[in-house]
């Protein structure tokens, strides 16, 4: 995580000086893909597999392969609490955790898994951004406004690379657990939003809900990216512009037939070409599990051993997040009110959100992201990897954005002394549960700032834009 | 009738309570009690008293609901909760398997975990087992005054299947590692027989002296087939058994021999206990006690008896003697166990019946070494422990070692088609929930080479356990090599973190897992006597006599879990809150902001308003945003503000009124 920071630092240099950044770009992405390689290779999984800040009780494949080993002796996969993910991975993953290749380590089959999933992503990433680039120097050029923003960064390449060198990533990827396939699909939701592609966006969002329920919050940024396109600056400067070019082309009459056509309305149809995809999918998901269960288990219990889980924060085991020492401290008789709570939190922020945001969809998935990974019961870094990755998508318009080296320090900060806390508690025991509940809480409160101070520094441009484009029109 | 037979009872009692009567026939002959002692030197230098008690109890139906003999708790217990067959014991200290034998009768039945174990077989429908079982721990606690009670919660108990005892799924087993065992139990279990401690073998009960031993374990065993449908039934059997291992006190040792070795301390009933046995309970129908040599001890005194062929048995002053050894009482009768073709030789049990003694001419007897001896109990096939490994509160993982004892010459029940020679061991073991056991990692390591799993495991059944649930329970047949040397078996686990008020009082004591039983399913260890029925009549014998498997528990394992800080969940809660209020109030506000409108809202805000508490709040808005603050030009609108005001007013009150009408 330390490197975002620095890489939205440096990049601007590189990608400025180098035309062939395409090259370049490839050519970093390859040298990640190697990196990772040669880190599965290490004995033991460089223990990152144990570690409470990668591998959380819903993504960790060691419970996977526990849930594998109960339902092979023909028992439901969910008895015991162990495994709380889906039935569908289990029958993916299941037998790559027991098959060995001769002389190799035993999680390789997994950690390529992992490895093919994230070049995957970074690859989708890529995609989105050099949509939203095509998107952002459209716009700008439209309202008149290229010049004050000339020199944007190739933020597709950007995000790309950040999500591929981000260590959050790294250790992500090589520790064992189903984080990067859950990103995947979040990602292909995206992607198929932004393209258009309803049918895959649906099947990203259904995939991604099914896995670890938060990115059913997706649902909003989706239909908006569907309905409207891509992020864009507020809709009303486009209608003054048109008005105003209208006025000044014909000043006796204008057209508002021809705004009307311009401008970019709410299409119905592939919302609904998306709802009934998304419907399909979700019965198809669903049948499968069912089938994958009909043996042990039942659909009910898939539901109430995963979403369940996730929702009632039954897992008290130390992670990043600041839910488990919460539930461990509250008091009983309030469990059930705080349990909504926090929740409640996330759901709360959604409208205004949306409101607020809803000409620019896709940082809106970026910030409900990032506000689920902070509030989610179990999180890890491979939450932090796929927000920061989403952030560096839009670097041009956050170019402005404060206090990014306090957050960059926060998150180096953070990411050395939670180790080091979790290691004096738990290893040693001569520290305290409080000393690493602290970091958790920093590390909450730097996300925070960052999604706060991401969203004002995005409005912010929203302004200087309007100012300019008014000031353009005076 | 029943208050004249207690009538009878009690004069009987009262005439002859001094004397001692021979072939007193008080007891009616349906109902009765016995009582018998066995004391057996260790090789250790300690000896064994094992008490045994047993009442029977007509079945109801002939008998009748009143008893005089049988205590009405345990009969209504059995009446109320159906119980089949139960089991309880109380133990401090671990049975030392390696010196004091574990191929013995005594040891297969007596050697019991530490703390509590109890476990069940209800006569009831399946759904019903749960609910019968929460109720007789209830009882049982109430009755016992032990902490059993505990055993109510899911979390506590399982139902093993094969492995501990075949039964239909009717059997519950439970344990309470922890529970400290004390006279406050002794004193509730002494009351279930008819003359307490007052007389009889029991009076032998010294609290210190019992309480002194290294090990220490009161069970109480109940059969019952009231419920059997066939009709057959054959009442109640209630054995109460306490087995002790006590240090005699060590009173001017006889020199050092020759051969370096030192001899066993001599000892007596009065050295043990500290009191003598004045006659027997006068309820009792038969009331002795037995000296038993063990085999292997046995076999030890025939060699030092053809070395000094010499001398004789002789009865000479007060001693009863052997050539190594001598008693003060000579026995009435002595019993041999009869030579069989697998076993080494044969133990010996010296018989005192202590029914021609009293008050003023008490038993006591006592035992004296003339010759140090040297020998070793008979071991089970394999001896069993279980460890923990790993460091640190975040993981580890559980061993279970078996070594072989090497006795080869025992395997005769092991099926030897094919020329393959296997042996089966069967391994129960409970962990409690917060002991996350990935069961997948199970490896089987036999003579140190790992095995797979379908080579080794006959049988496996896991329960994993469930959060705040369930106890895992895993049963297992281990099919093993005889010539196995070593097998070790681990599984590796996450500790759980627990919920503040879940820990105990002293929670950085660390949680007990609880013993895993070993069963070896080949072997049963019974003496071998002769088939008489004056020894059937006694239940000691009997019991002796019955085939028992031969099982062993392991250690306790103490696991240390992680602790947060218990003094500070307001602390937790506040600043975890604090944070929460951050995120939503920063992203609020961030979201809310108009940069343009701001100043613009708040200059026409402050040029309407003129109250002072109107000014208040733009002038401290102001201020936050350290801008000068201009006062407003005055001017008159506070009458349509007023209004306002008192509209917003009404509207949260009457929101209140119709939260408060529809909550109630």
């Amino acid at each position: 995580m330390e490197k975002p920071a620095e890489k939205k630092k440096k990049k601007p240099s590189k990608s400025d000086s180098g035309s062939g950044s395409g090259f370049e770009f490839w050519k970093w992405a390859i040298a990640s893909i190697i990196f990772r390689l040669i880190l599965i290779y290490f004995p033991k999984n460089l223990n990152l597999a144990s570690r409470p800040e990668i591998s959380t009780p819903l993504t960790s494949l060691r419970r996977l392969a526990e849930g594998y080993w109960l339902k092979e002796l023909s028992m439901s996969p969910y008895s015991g609490s162990m495994y709380h993910g889906s039935p569908l991975l289990l029958s993916i993953l299941g037998p790559l955790t027991v098959k060995r290749l001769e002389g190799q380590p035993n999680h390789l089959l997994c950690s390529l898994v992992s490895v093919i999933a994230d070049s995957i992503s970074a690859m989708l990433i890529h995609g989105i951004g050099q949509r939203l680039q095509g998107a952002y120097c459209r716009n700008l050029r439209s309202l008149g406004l290229w010049e004050p923003f000339e020199g944007a960064l190739p933020s597709g390449d950007l995000a790309a690379l950040v999500y591929l060198w981000n260590p959050f990533t790294i250790v992500t990827c090589v520790g064992y657990n189903t984080s990067p396939i859950e990103n995947l699909f979040v990602l292909l939701s995206l992607y198929g939003a932004c393209t258009g592609l309803a049918p895959v966006a649906a099947f990203g969002w259904v995939v991604a809900t099914h896995l670890s329920l938060y990115p059913a919050v997706l649902i909003i940024p989706i239909i908006l990216l569907l309905a409207y396109g891509l992020d864009a600056p507020p809709r009303k400067l486009f209608l003054q512009k048109l008005s105003q070019k209208a006025g000044s082309d014909s000043s006796s009459d204008g057209h508002p037939e021809s705004v009307e056509a311009q401008s970019t309305p709410f299409s119905l149809r592939p919302v609904l070409i998306f709802t009934f995809w998304s419907l399909l999918w979700a019965t198809y998901i669903l049948v499968l599990c069912g089938i994958s269960l009909k043996m042990s288990g039942s659909l009910w219990e898939m539901f109430e051993r995963t979403y369940g889980f996730i929702l009632t924060v039954k897992d008290l085991s130390p992670n990043i997040g600041v839910l488990w020492y919460f539930f461990a401290e509250v008091f009983e008789f309030f469990r059930n009110f705080f349990l909504i709570v926090c929740h409640a939190n996330i759901l709360f922020m959604i409208l205004p959100l949306a409101i607020r945001l809803y000409h620019r969809p896709c940082f809106l998935a970026f910030v409900y992201m990032a506000i689920s990974s902070i509030l989610k019961s179990y999180p890890s870094v491979g939450d932090s990897a796929l927000y920061l990755a989403l952030l560096a998508l839009f670097a041009n318009e956050l170019a402005e954005m404060q206090f990014s080296f306090f957050l960059f320090c926060g998150y180096v900060g953070v990411s050395v002394l939670s180790p080091v806390m979790h290691n004096l508690w738990i290893w040693r025991g001569t520290g305290n549960a409080n000393f690493y509940f602290a970091t958790a809480m920093a590390y909450a409160c730097f996300q925070v700032v960052l999604v706060v101070e991401s969203v004002s520094s995005m409005l912010n441009h929203d302004r200087r834009i309007r100012k300019l484009s008014t000031s353009t029109k005076a | 009738m029943i208050m004249d037979v207690r009538l009878i009872l009690l004069f009987l009692l009262l005439l002859f309570a001094s004397e001692s009567l021979a072939n007193e026939e008080i007891v009616e002959k349906d109902e009765d009690f016995s009582e018998a002692l066995l004391l057996r030197p260790l090789p250790d230098r300690k000896v064994l008293a094992h008490f045994h008690f047993q009442s029977r109890l007509p079945p109801t139906n002939l008998h009748g609901r009143h008893h005089h003999l049988f205590p009405k708790s345990i009969f209504q217990l059995v009446q109320k909760f159906h119980l089949r067959e139960m089991e309880l014991s109380f133990t401090q200290g671990r049975w030392n398997y390696e010196r004091w034998g574990g191929y013995d009768p005594i040891a297969s039945s007596n050697a019991k975990p530490p703390g509590v174990e109890l476990w069940a077989v209800f006569d009831v429908p399946q759904h019903q087992v749960d609910a019968h079982w929460k109720n007789l721990t209830h009882a049982l606690s109430g009755l016992f005054c032990a902490s059993i009670n505990f055993l109510e919660h899911s979390t506590t108990y399982a139902t093993p299947e094969w492995s501990f005892r075949s039964s239909g799924g009717n059997l519950k087993y439970g344990t309470l590692p922890r529970e400290a065992v004390c006279t406050e139990n002794l004193t509730p279990w002494l009351k279930l027989l008819p003359c307490r401690d007052k007389a009889g073998l029991s009076a032998l009960m010294n609290r210190p002296s019992i309480y002194r031993g290294y090990y220490h374990s009161q069970r109480l065993h109940l059969m019952s087939n009231e419920f059997d449908s066939n009709g057959l039934s054959s009442g109640i059997v209630l054995d109460q058994t306490l087995t002790i291992v006590l240090q005699p006190n060590i009173l001017g040792t006889g020199g050092v021999f020759s051969s370096g070795s030192t001899l066993q301390p001599s000892w007596s009933l009065s050295s043990l206990f500290g009191r003598k046995v004045g006659g027997r309970c006068v309820l009792s129908k038969s009331s002795n006690v037995y000296v038993q040599l063990d085999q292997n001890l046995v076999s030890e005194l025939q060699k030092v008896g053809k070395e000094n062929e010499g001398s004789h048995h002789d009865i000479s002053e007060n001693f009863w003697s052997d050539p190594s050894f001598e008693m003060s009482v000579p026995p009435d009768k002595k019993i041999r166990e009869v030579e069989s073709l697998d076993s080494g030789g044969s133990s010996i049990l010296y018989e005192f019946s202590v029914e021609n003694y009293s008050d003023s001419k008490p038993f006591d007897l006592g035992f004296r070494w003339k010759v140090p001896l040297v020998w070793s109990c008979q071991q089970a096939p394999l001896s069993v422990s279980r460890y923990l490994m790993g460091s640190g509160n975040e993981r580890g993982s559980i061993a279970i070692s078996l070594k072989s004892n090497r006795m080869s010459h025992r395997m005769k029940n092991v099926d030897n088609n094919a020329g393959e020679c296997w042996l089966r061991v069967d391994l129960f073991q409970v962990v409690p929930w917060y002991v996350k056991v990935y069961y997948h990692t199970l490896k089987i390591f036999i003579d140190e080479e790992l095995q797979s799993m379908a080579d080794t495991v006959e049988k496996i059944r896991v329960s994993p356990s469930e959060d705040k649930g369930l106890p895992g329970v895993m049963e297992m047949t281990l099919r093993l090599p005889c010539g196995v040397r070593s097998a070790a078996l681990t599984l590796e686990f996450d500790k759980g973190f627990l919920h503040i008020d879940e820990y105990p009082p002293d929670a950085n004591q660390g949680f007990d897992i609880p013993s895993a039983v070993v069963v070896f399913g080949d072997f049963e260890t019974s003496m071998h006597l002769a088939d008489d029925d004056s020894l059937n009549k006694i239940p000691l014998l009997s019991k002796l006599r019955d085939n028992n498997r031969v099982l062993a528990y392991t250690e306790v394992l103490l696991v240390p879990l992680t602790t947060p800080d218990f003094s500070m969940p307001y602390n937790v809660i506040t600043i975890t809150c604090t944070v929460f209020a951050l995120y939503f109030g920063s992203l609020l506000n961030a979201l809310r902001r108009r940069v343009g409108e701001e100043r613009r809202l708040l200059k026409s805000k402050a040029s309407k308003k003129t109250s002072q508490l109107s000014l208040l709040l733009p002038k401290l808005f102001a201020k936050l945003r350290r801008k000068s603050w201009e006062p407003p030009n005055q001017s008159s609108s506070s009458s349509s503000f007023n209004y306002k005001l008192i509209v917003k007013v009404l509207l949260v009150a009457g929101l209140a009124v119709v939260w408060q009408y529809y909550s109630s």
